[in-house]
């Protein structure tokens, strides 16, 4: 103890008040328990409210002593709960405090309290526990490493107000998703479990959170009442169990959903509207509640319109815009109704004007509130634009009319705040959907500088989002094309296409498909450069479906028109053939052999292109292979084949024709001529007449 | 051509019942009805295609002032009635929806509106109504918001002066001007378009299918009319005034409102000096208990806020004795006491103490006073005397049941008011309210609610409009629901049951009925020398009249003046008298709790005048539970 005491005394400048801590630190050594309990409460009437001494205290070492004798068996009832209250007071000081309590194994001692008999002293040990849980910088996993505690705190759930309030507001903030993002866009997908072991949700869940917390949401109390909402809320965010099993729950005679949305009415405190809209919210998107129910349209939908207006306070703001776009941003008639209530998209316009003028006028410390809050408002407001402009055209158009719109969204796109980027490129991206405003606002406002510029060295989730938008903008129509492959896109995708991240694979192959689609010779020749043959066989091998089929995409966007054709098989042709062969053999859906297929067709439609498909047995027995597949897909793309190279107009044609029908190409032709399908008897009719001329 | 939508209606074979136009309580649910518009030219000759089926009748369904004006015509289930060239109503059951009939309606002159037979009252706080549009006709020219009176109704709603619109071909808004702004969604055929008012804010928001659009119009003036207008032929409205459900959830929005008001109010800024407020209080009620003489009460209250009681603890006692033998019956005793504790106040007060002897004559007919009951050898707890205290001080928060029990009785014996000049003190929180009312000009109107009304704040308002019906009172059917009403009469507890069974005048004792009749004549002989020395006065006229006319009936008590005997009526006797001997000791005649309360009351009913809507989300009763 006593090096303990002597090591932080030295290094720190003392000062008359740390003697005076110095003082109730001594009297937790008196011999005599009585006046070691004197002593406790005391320093509880010290502490309350004064960081100073709360961290006089630690710093002297009362910390220790103080769970030293919280778990003395030989202590009274009394004087442990003294303990715990002090201890809980040191905890709702700093951060720092927080640490110093943890460090000293402080989350055991109390788990281990909660078995006393004594009810007084697992409220105060619980009181303890919630406020080093609710701290940033505890780890939730402390409350998961002792199986038994889950189940021994579901049990105290009955014993009084008190415990139901501490227990539902630890659950609420040890229940956290390994998602990187914690109000919910789904975009990535990453996966919901933890490393090790069920995620929180299961392991409440399984220990029957639901049931026992249930009735809670009737308590008489308000904050009992506020934090099982706040738990159901945590417990049902993305979790289709949770939420399928919520909506059948009975309290009271009445169905969950009903009581969510009794705590929906207005005369309801906002912090309860809040958060039943947001329990709502997830049951929904879990599938759980129809979009279309009343509940949802009527109910949950106008309440968090309503806590974006002005009236509301900046965080409840924030939190309703948030909310909100999770809520809205699969379903395009919610977005619809959403777009036409209250004004919301001119509402949203307002959050962008922090911090305000006035304030930086009136005073100091509304300044200083509003720039704490101004970029969490700005990125809300952005993810609800992206979610209003995700599907309906109508929409999209009267966002990009409101006031500035992309000024603030390029202006997003190079603030310093992570958040705020990826929110506003999220917004570019579901504004990028239109054809209209492709051409018309994104060229206005040169949306690819600040895109591209975001795509240097961003992180991967501003990436992925990034990404795609550029997809939209790489569009053959999109007038932005041009310039942006004057600013090094082909080198930006194809170092995007060797990512370890799978997004980011399959938007940069996609971006550079669509780059190919009717480019001229010299993009197709670079993109072929930048990517490297090493990289398109790596592509060609990957294990997701996606990538592949893109990639094959590019490969036919690249192998059109007969010059480019001849000139990309005449560098490349050994290579592709290979890669063409190998996925042929390999075991792929019928959509990756059909695109593959089609790849051959257009290497048999140029001119010195074909010989590498005469010159390859292996191919032609394939060809002929599918020409009898049971698909009639396969069989059709095929043909395609077969028909470019008996075409009779071109040089070696006799030759071509004679050695196919050696492999007894025209007897399939002929059967195939009697085929049931339309397309395939056509086909075949119209390769039989190359032979016949 | 133009009957499409009657055709429609014929396929439901409801019969036609009469559409609700009373606008009541809750104007925002109840029915309105549009108004007849009066128009140069004669109104059209009933539609060809109908006329041989068509019968004009006098329609139950209109307000009789508008029925000469409007000819209606029969169809199968249907009753269609031209308002104007331009528009016609449809009613069908209890359905009734406006047509645009014939016209080109390719110019504004075109545009007809119809608006509602009363403008909101600023009084119900939040107005609301929905408009369904059955068919959107050629092209949808439709407007519906509100206008004040006089704004020329051909034209759509917001075009003109004093006149707002939401116009569905464009999704504008008009706010008295001919260029509209872009506000929300067109709507069309099966949209429910729904238009909210608030009155404290003055502002507008429309609704589309039950979802706000946010607020259309701010700084609203009063007294609008709802106002719908169609401009090209075939288009048909229904309106909703609250006679079905609304889309929109009205309801919900109305609880914001009233939890903003009632936080408002909680969260009054009071005096900053520290403890005054809490002195004011408790001054309050200790005047209170002092005033109604709980004397052990005061004393005890006083003892622990440390407040000193002006008046001495035998004048209080002395009060409360009289009090009790006043709610007793036992008015020759209260008489005489007074006069005893008291010897010059009720020399001084001739008025007082002719009120007080009707009131004894009154008891003796009932048998309860003291004089008739020592010749009627009753024992003195069979008749409905009361309880040891006065119980109808006893606590504010009477049992509202028991007010009801009294309340019902007290109708079923349907009688008129006798005591005229006390029950209109008495019920003076009630008069207040009803603005419009020849009531409020009574020469009371200055006193302030009375003391027993303290009592019976439970009862509810159905109850209210009963006794009032049986009053003398040309009562007009309107009660605005934001005022605070009162019923005039009050609830305590008495033996009713026992009294009704042995009801015999007097006590059923002759010398009883003899020595009734002989004080009937001293009164008399009052009377007149009352009037001699004073002078005419038709309250004192009115009043012994009254009691003199319980003789008339050999049932007094089931008589049409027998709501007399109800002992409820000795309470604004006993009220006058507690109040003119606080006088003489220059004590204030009313409490000030209960002065606060009336003032509370009135300033209500004044905001509801001066079209002030937070009056609807406040009402006294809130803070008196």
């Amino acid at each position: 103890m006593a090096c303990v005491l002597e090591a932080p005394l030295r290094m720190s400048v003392l000062s008359e008040v740390t003697a005076s801590s110095r003082h109730y630190v001594d009297r937790l050594f008196d011999p005599d328990p009585q006046k070691v309990l004197q002593g406790v409460i005391d320093m509880k009437n010290a502490v309350i409210g004064n960081n100073k001494q709360k961290a006089n205290l630690i710093v002297l070492g009362a910390v220790p002593r103080l769970l030293y004798l919280l778990q003395q068996e030989t202590s009274s009832t009394e004087l442990r709960t003294e303990c715990a209250v002090v201890l809980g007071s040191l905890a709702m000081g700093t951060e720092n405090n927080v640490k110093s309590l943890l460090d000293c194994h402080i989350i055991p001692a109390l788990l281990q309290g909660l078995l006393s008999p004594d009810l007084k002293f697992i409220e105060a040990c619980l009181r303890c526990l919630r406020t080093i849980f609710t701290s940033p910088v505890t780890p939730e996993e402390l409350l998961y490493t002792d199986a038994t505690v889950i189940p021994h705190l579901m049990a105290l759930l009955s014993r009084s107000r008190y415990t139901q309030e501490y227990i539902c507001q630890i659950f609420s903030h040890c229940c956290k998703l390994r998602h990187w993002h914690s109000c919910g866009f789904k975009s990535s997908p990453q996966p919901l479990l933890c490393a090790n072991g069920p995620d929180h949700q299961t392991i409440l869940f399984n220990h029957g959170a639901v049931q026992n917390i249930a009735h809670l949401l009737v308590s008489t109390s308000y904050k009992v009442q506020m934090q099982a909402l706040k738990c159901f809320s945590v417990l049902a965010f993305e979790n289709p169990q949770v939420s399928m099993t919520l909506v059948n729950v009975l309290v009271d005679g009445e169905l969950l959903p009903q009581i969510f949305v009794k705590m929906l009415q207005r005369d309801k405190p906002i912090e309860m509207q809040l958060t039943s809209a947001k329990c709502l919210t997830y049951m929904c998107r879990a599938g759980a509640i129809r979009t279309d129910d009343n509940c949802i349209v009527l109910k949950t939908l106008p309440c968090l319109v309503r806590m974006c207006s002005k009236e509301r306070l900046l965080e409840e703001r924030v939190e309703g815009a948030e909310t909100l776009a999770y809520l809205i941003e699969t379903d395009v008639e919610l977005q619809r109704i959403a777009s036409i209530t209250d004004h919301l998209i001119a509402m949203l316009a307002d959050y962008f004007k922090y911090p305000s003028s006035v304030s930086a006028i009136t005073d100091i410390k509304r300044l200083d509130h509003d720039l704490k809050h101004a970029h969490e408002l700005r990125q809300a407001a952005f993810k609800l634009y992206a979610s209003l402009g995700a599907n309906d055209e109508d929409i999209r158009k009267k966002i990009i009319e409101t006031e500035n719109m992309m000024d603030r969204i390029v202006n997003g796109l190079s603030e310093s705040s992570i958040k705020v980027r990826l929110a506003a490129v999220r917004c570019l991206h579901s504004l990028s959907r239109s054809v209209q405003q492709l051409r018309t606002s994104f060229q206005d406002h040169a949306v690819w500088k600040p895109l591209m510029k975001v795509l240097q060295n961003a992180p991967d989730e501003i990436l992925v989002v990034a990404s795609s938008t550029l997809c939209n903008l790489l569009l053959e129509f999109s007038p932005s094309k041009e310039p942006i492959l004057e600013s090094g896109a082909v080198e930006l995708l194809c170092s995007l296409t060797q990512s370890e991240n799978l997004a980011l694979r399959v938007n940069g192959i996609w971006a550079l498909m669509n780059m190919a689609f009717q480019a001229e010779q010299k993009i197709k020749s670079d993109i072929l450069r930048g990517l490297s043959t090493e990289q398109l066989f790596q592509l060609l091998s990957d294990s997701d479906v996606n990538v592949l089929m893109k990639t094959l995409g590019l490969l036919r966007n690249l192998l059109s028109t007969r010059p480019h054709i001849d000139h990309i098989m005449s560098s490349h042709g050994k290579q592709i053939m290979q890669a063409v062969t190998l996925i042929l053999e390999g075991e792929h859906n019928i959509e990756v052999k059909e695109q593959t297929l089609c790849i051959l067709a257009n290497i048999a439609d140029g001119t010195t292109a074909k010989e590498l498909i005469m010159t390859n047995d292996d191919i032609l027995q394939k060809i002929k292979y599918y020409m009898s597949h049971s698909n009639a897909k396969l069989q059709l793309a095929a043909m395609f084949c077969i028909s470019n190279l008996v075409w009779n107009e071109e040089e070696g044609s006799q030759e071509r024709q004679d050695k196919l029908r050696d492999m007894g190409i025209v007897d399939i032709l002929h059967k195939l001529s009697q085929s049931s399908d339309p397309n395939l008897c056509d086909k075949a009719k119209t390769a039989l007449q190359q032979y016949l001329a | 051509m133009i009957w499409i939508q009657v055709e429609h209606y014929k396929q439901k074979k409801s019969n036609i019942r009469n559409i609700p136009v009373s606008d009541s309580p809750g104007a925002t649910r109840r029915g309105y009805m549009w108004q007849y518009i009066l128009c140069k030219k004669a109104p059209h000759s009933p539609l060809p295609g109908f006329h041989h089926q068509a019968s004009t009748i006098a329609s139950t369904a209109m307000p009789p002032s508008h029925r000469s004006h409007v000819p209606f015509m029969v169809y199968d289930f249907c009753i269609c009635c031209i308002l104007s060239p331009l528009l016609c109503l449809v009613f069908c059951g209890e359905e009734c929806c406006l047509g645009r009939l014939t016209g080109h309606g390719k110019t504004p002159k075109d545009a007809a509106s119809v608006r509602a037979t009363h403008p909101i009252p600023a009084a119900c706080g939040i107005y609301y109504f929905e408009v369904k549009i059955v068919s959107k006709g050629r092209d949808g020219y439709m407007g519906i918001g509100l206008s004040a009176q006089g704004v020329n109704m051909n034209r759509l709603p917001g075009w003109d002066k004093h006149s707002y619109g939401y116009h569905g071909d464009d999704g504008h808004s008009f706010c008295s001007s001919g260029t509209g702004q872009p506000y929300g969604p067109t709507f069309t055929t099966g949209d429910v378009i729904g238009c909210c008012v608030n009155l404290i804010n003055n502002t507008c928001f429309y609704t589309k299918n039950g979802h706000s659009l946010g607020i259309a119009f701010t700084d609203l003036p009063p007294n609008l009319y709802p106002t719908v207008g169609l401009q090209t032929p075939g288009e048909v409205v229904d309106a909703n005034f609250g006679q079905h459900p609304f889309v929109f959830d009205i309801e919900d929005y109305m609880r914001e409102w009233r939890t903003k008001i009632q936080a408002q109010i909680d969260r009054f800024p009071i005096g900053d000096r520290e403890g005054e407020w809490q002195t004011m209080i408790q001054k309050m009620v200790s005047s209170y208990l002092v005033h109604h003489g709980y004397c052990a009460t005061a004393e005890a209250f006083a003892r622990s806020t440390d407040q000193t009681v002006l008046e001495e603890l035998a004048s209080i006692k002395n009060r409360q004795r009289i009090q009790k033998l006043v709610l007793a019956g036992r008015m020759g005793e209260a008489i005489e006491t007074t006069q005893q504790l008291y010897p010059s106040l009720l020399e001084r007060n001739p008025n007082l103490l002719f009120a007080l002897k009707v009131r004894q004559f009154i008891e003796m007919v009932n048998g309860t006073d003291s004089e008739v009951r020592c010749l009627g050898g009753h024992s003195p707890k069979s008749q409905d005397s009361y309880p040891v205290s006065p119980r109808s001080f006893s606590s504010p928060s009477m049992s509202p049941s028991h007010g009801m029990n009294i309340h019902s009785l007290a109708t079923s014996k349907g009688s008129s008011t006798h005591f005229s000049g006390y029950e209109s003190s008495c019920s003076n929180g009630v008069i207040s309210n009803k603005a419009h009312q020849s009531y409020c000009h009574s020469k009371h109107q200055s006193t302030s609610l009375n003391v027993p009304e303290l009592n019976n704040i439970n009862v509810s308002r159905s109850q209210q409009a009963n006794s009032y019906s049986s009053n003398d009172v040309d009562m007009e059917t309107e009660h605005y629901s934001n005022g605070v009403a009162e019923t005039s009469s009050n609830g305590f507890l008495n033996e009713v049951d026992s009294s009704q069974l042995r009801r015999q005048l007097c006590g059923g004792s002759q010398a009883a009925i003899e020595r009734m009749i002989h004080f009937g004549r001293e009164l008399q002989a009052m009377s007149e020398q009352l009037r001699r020395e004073c002078g005419k006065n038709t309250a004192n006229k009115k009043m012994l009249k009254d009691a003199f006319s319980l003789l008339a009936y050999s049932d007094p008590w089931s008589s049409p003046v027998g709501n007399q005997l109800d002992p409820i009526q000795r309470e604004p006797v006993c009220s006058v008298l507690n109040s003119a001997i606080l006088e003489t000791h220059n004590l204030p005649k009313q409490p000030p709790l209960a002065l606060a309360m009336g003032q509370a009351s009135q300033c209500l009913g004044l905001m509801a005048r001066s079209g002030i809507g937070s009056c609807a989300f406040a009402t006294v009763e809130d803070y008196l539970h």
